[in-house]
């Protein structure tokens, strides 16, 4: 067991004394378990920690202050979308009319919520030209699941059983071949063309009749919208397989590229990148997907519907038979939904647009400041996102891309998302976002210029960075050998319980 | 754009190095033909249009009336301290930890979270959290195929319906196959108080099929139901077999009740909801999923470990990655990517605030409240429909349970879930609710509900379907 050292405090656990905490709700009477059979109930009660509410709250202020947040600064995590997150959205998902609201309620007690899913379904279906959303999914991940599964069944009614290939390229995130898998198909990697795009070529001679779907993300990770993509897409469909796309990177295109309209079939959203939602420290987002004319029948269940008299109601148990079913309990995330919702009527069509405008300016602006600095490999006008490498770097200095990235903390930086994409060496991605201003862009390139010089002038300062933040570099081998996923030793609530 | 900081001389400023005239002319990879230009939605809306439009939105909504309804979602009271210091945005605007040194706070509380949940559950690992109770389900009975290298899992009946219906649609993906084991029905255990409960016989038999070795056992403790299953005995059928078993937990009741480690259950899976989150029609939960410590490789989802820093200072780390879709690709456990950390977060803090001896209260005062309620509804006409044990919820008979359910609303009361709405297809839940009682739960609550319903039991019309 480590010590904490001056920066992290102690665990609950160590904050723990007996008798500490408590006045929240009020005493059982006597012998409120006592119709329950003693061999149901637990022998000792759960060792939780006793902190009294002081503590807790410093616990938790101190810890806060070990993060670093979009609040806190500059945090351009490639294709991670880590935009501003308005507060109106936080206040509006607190609003008790949607936070008290059961998931089961008769709809009539839910006319509000649903109106909102609803509204929110059309206005996504509007942004990807898609002809229907599902918000049920979780995350992108979920969505991709979802999409993947409604796949499997569409090829299914049509008895082409045979189709069990997904083709990703090799650029692709990981979710996508893990969702391909776990929907139950074998996904086919295919090699990226030179200039970072698709190889069309690669494509055509991987699909054919085994073809269940091709998953594409455009704009790609590279930050590169794939300028071949209506030959892709045409020659998917050619040979009777659906194309599905990423939306990770949406931000970048909104009112100037609809997916649906294009082409694909199925698409996801992730309303924690494109529409603001919080990051949470990993979660909770949200996944939608939106579908054209031939997965229609398969969307999950229930769906929200208007009826004719502009009332909103979900689908009934078991009303669509032709549906992949459910993807998780109840509705959806729709407390994330309800500041997506926010954040989409605050903007408005033309805000949207202005949106991923900015996203591709602030993206181009930055490569541009850095070309003369780090290499960037795919010189061409990029999307809201481009890929830089510290592979020259390396070799004049020794520096990787890891020690830039520690380094960019001492200089009070989120740094790039690094090591992806897997296709191109010594990668950082980074990515802007259209909430960013230039003179915050502008500190962030003088960060990466001393950098730079650092490299060759002192490296080991860069080897052994971050200097200044809470905890320097972390053994990780030490926490993959030996495990520690919980604190063992746990004291608290042994003593009586105060009547 | 409401949220942009760029003026005019900004973005003149940027096109100026970037080299280009007008923001159009970056966006010329877009072939002519795939390109659009604008999107058909409503013009932008001030921050005090958007808010008198949400306000009215929230208000469309009614959550005034008396309720009972539970059903994997429950109203418990959350102490203030908890979402205020959720709102520290140093927490939700970060996003997952990949950079440890800047990222300890997030780090130690899911720690922390996989502490206390360890805790509560009785097992060794947790995951860092699921979407929600019912893919945590999934993932479950996923990890015991994966575990067992076998293709079919069975779950009770008993087990929450739309579970049963998420793990069907996971499992259908994968071509694994999930059986349901039957519900031991009304009569049929004369003597005995198990009606309701999974039926054991039929259990035993499926384990019982060397053609088709199962996987994992998928029980629920509280059932959907609310009653109590005969947990350690499912569990020695299950591993006599040769089979993982999979317990479904609620952690309120777990301050109380046995655990799965108490009763040898391989996995745990749950809804965390109950742990501080509002209900919030439907999300965001908390999918919790634990297991034994010799399974850990299976787990899919983040786990964090304590470990040092090259000071020898403790910190805290994403560890045993190799799960992972980012480094494992196609033979990743699970795609999970985004999780539901402010959730755990929330659970955690939860747990902070309410101490050991609030939680057992919290949970013990739902069961007496619970039995307030059973006392008051038999009285007004709607006796229990299984005799078993129960913790905070249990279903009733009542004749034309939906539409007397309908006509309560009238009345203001919530009454809890007609059970026909959620399985249609069984015809012994048709005269059915299922209600539950928690620690907001009050006697003038009860005393509503009872009132207005033997007021409707005693109206001829309303029991003739």
């Amino acid at each position: 067991m480590t010590a904490p050292g001056d920066r992290l405090g102690p665990t609950l656990f160590e904050r723990s004394r007996p008798g500490r905490g408590g006045g929240k709700v009020p005493h059982p009477p006597k012998g409120a378990l006592a119709r329950i059979p003693a061999s149901q109930l637990r022998a000792d009660g759960p060792r939780l920690p006793e902190v009294s509410e002081p503590e807790l709250t410093r616990h938790y202020v101190n810890l806060s202050r070990l993060n670093y947040s979009v609040d806190s600064g500059f945090y351009p995590l490639g294709s991670c979308t880590m935009k501003y997150n308005p507060k109106i959205d936080e206040w509006a998902a607190r609003l008790n009319g949607f936070a008290a609201l059961h998931p089961l309620a008769p709809d009539d007690l839910a006319q509000g919520t649903l109106q909102l899913l609803w509204e929110l379904e059309q206005a996504l279906a509007e942004i990807g030209g898609m002809q229907a959303v599902t918000l049920q999914p979780a995350a992108g991940a979920q969505g991709e699941l979802t999409g993947i599964l409604m796949t499997r069944a569409y090829h299914r009614s049509r008895g082409e059983v045979e189709r069990t290939e997904v083709l990703v390229p090799d650029s692709a995130h990981g979710t996508n071949p893990a969702t391909a898998s776990m929907a139950g198909f074998k996904t086919v990697s295919i090699p990226s063309a030179a200039d970072g795009g698709v190889d069309v070529e690669a494509f055509r001679a991987a699909l054919g009749p085994r073809t269940a779907a091709v998953m594409i993300t455009n704009p790609s990770t590279l930050g590169l919208f794939e300028a071949r993509l209506g030959e892709l897409l045409a020659a998917v469909h050619k040979v009777g397989a659906l194309a599905y796309m990423d939306g990770a990177n949406l931000n970048a295109i909104m009112g100037r590229f609809k997916p649906g309209e294009a082409g694909f079939d199925v698409m996801h959203f992730n309303v924690h990148k494109t529409f603001s939602t919080p990051h949470g420290g990993g979660g909770p987002g949200a996944g939608p997907v939106g579908v054209g004319e031939k997965l229609l029948p398969f969307l999950p269940s229930p769906r929200v519907l208007r009826e004719p008299d502009g009332r909103f109601k979900l689908e009934a148990e078991g009303e669509r038979a032709t549906s992949i079913g459910r993807v998780r309990a109840f509705v959806g995330n729709t407390g994330v939904l309800v500041r997506a919702y926010a954040y989409i009527r605050a903007h408005g069509g033309s805000g949207l647009c202005e949106v991923s405008d900015d996203a591709v300016l602030a993206a181009n602006y930055l490569k541009a400041r850095l070309r003369d600095v780090l290499d960037v490999p795919f010189d061409r006008p990029c999307m809201h996102e481009f890929v830089a490498s510290s592979a020259t770097l390396k070799a004049q200095t020794g520096i990787r891309t890891l020690d830039v990235a520690k380094r960019l903390i001492d200089y009070g930086f989120h740094p790039p998302t690094i090591y992806f994409p897997l296709t191109v060496e010594e990668a950082l991605l980074i990515e802007p976002t259209e909430t960013e201003s230039i003179e915050t862009l502008d500190s962030f390139v003088t960060a990466i210029e001393r950098i730079v010089e650092e490299a060759h002038s002192d490296p080991e300062l860069l080897h052994s960075a971050p200097h200044n933040s809470p905890v320097r570099r972390l053994d990780e081998t030490m926490a993959a050998r030996q495990p520690n996923l919980r604190w063992q030793a746990m004291t608290g609530g042994q003593t009586p319980c105060p009547e | 754009m409401p949220y942009g900081p760029h003026t005019p001389e900004d973005r003149a400023r940027m096109l100026e190095v970037i080299g280009v005239d007008a923001v159009d002319d970056l966006f010329a990879d877009i072939p002519q033909s795939l390109r659009t230009s604008g999107l058909g939605l409503p013009p932008p809306e001030s921050e005090a249009e958007l808010s008198a439009h949400l306000l009215k939105l929230a208000a469309a909504n009614r959550v005034d009336l008396v309720s009972f309804l539970g059903a994997g979602a429950y109203s418990h009271f959350v102490p203030a301290v908890v979402d205020q210091l959720l709102l520290r945005s140093e927490f939700y605007t970060a996003y997952t930890p990949y950079q440890p040194e800047i990222s300890q706070g997030t780090l130690q509380t899911i720690y922390e979270y996989q502490s206390l949940l360890a805790e509560l559950t009785g097992l060794d690992v947790v995951s860092a959290s699921h979407y929600d109770g019912a893919t945590a389900t999934a993932e479950g009975a996923l990890m015991a195929c994966r575990a067992t290298r076998r293709e079919r899992v069975l779950v009770s009946r008993g087990v929450h319906p739309h579970y049963r219906q998420t793990l069907c649609t996971y499992f259908g993906g994968a071509s694994l196959v999930a059986d349901e084991i039957p519900l031991l029905a009304d009569g049929t255990a004369a003597g005995t108080t198990a009606a309701g409960t999974t039926d054991l016989a039929a259990l035993e038999r499926m384990l019982a099929d060397v053609d088709r070795p199962i996987a994992g056992v998928v029980v629920a403790n509280p059932s959907f139901f609310g009653l109590l299953e005969p947990m350690a005995e499912i569990g020695r059928l299950a591993h006599a077999a040769g089979a993982l078993f999979v317990a479904v937990v609620e952690p309120v009741s777990l301050a109380v009740l046995a655990t799965p480690g108490d009763y040898e259950a391989d996995i745990a899976a749950g809804e965390g909801q109950p742990l501080g989150m509002p209900l919030a029609y439907g999300g965001p939960y908390l999918g919790i999923l634990a297991c034994r410590e010799a399974l850990v490789r299976q787990i899919p989802g983040r786990l964090v470990g304590m470990t040092a820093d090259v000071d020898g200072r403790r910190a805290f780390v994403m560890t045993l990655r190799a799960r992972e879709q980012d480094i494992r690709r196609e033979k990743a456990s699970s795609n999970i990517c985004t999780n539901q950390a402010l959730c755990a977060l929330a659970a955690a803090m939860y747990l902070a605030a309410i101490g050991p001896h609030g939680l057992r209260d919290v949970a013990a005062l739902g069961a007496a409240r619970a039995t307030e309620l059973e006392l008051a509804l038999a009285a007004a006409g709607a006796p229990r429909l299984h005799p078993g044990p129960y913790l905070n919820e249990f279903a009733v008979r009542v004749p034309g349970a939906p539409e007397v359910h309908r006509r309560l609303l009238e009345h203001g009361v919530l009454a809890g879930l007609p059970l026909a709405r959620v399985i249609p297809d069984d015809p012994s839940f048709a005269d059915a609710l299922l209600v539950c009682a928690t620690e907001t739960t009050t006697s003038e609550d009860i005393a509503a509900f009872a009132t207005a319903l033997a007021a409707l039991v005693a109206e001829p019309q309303v029991g003739v379907r």
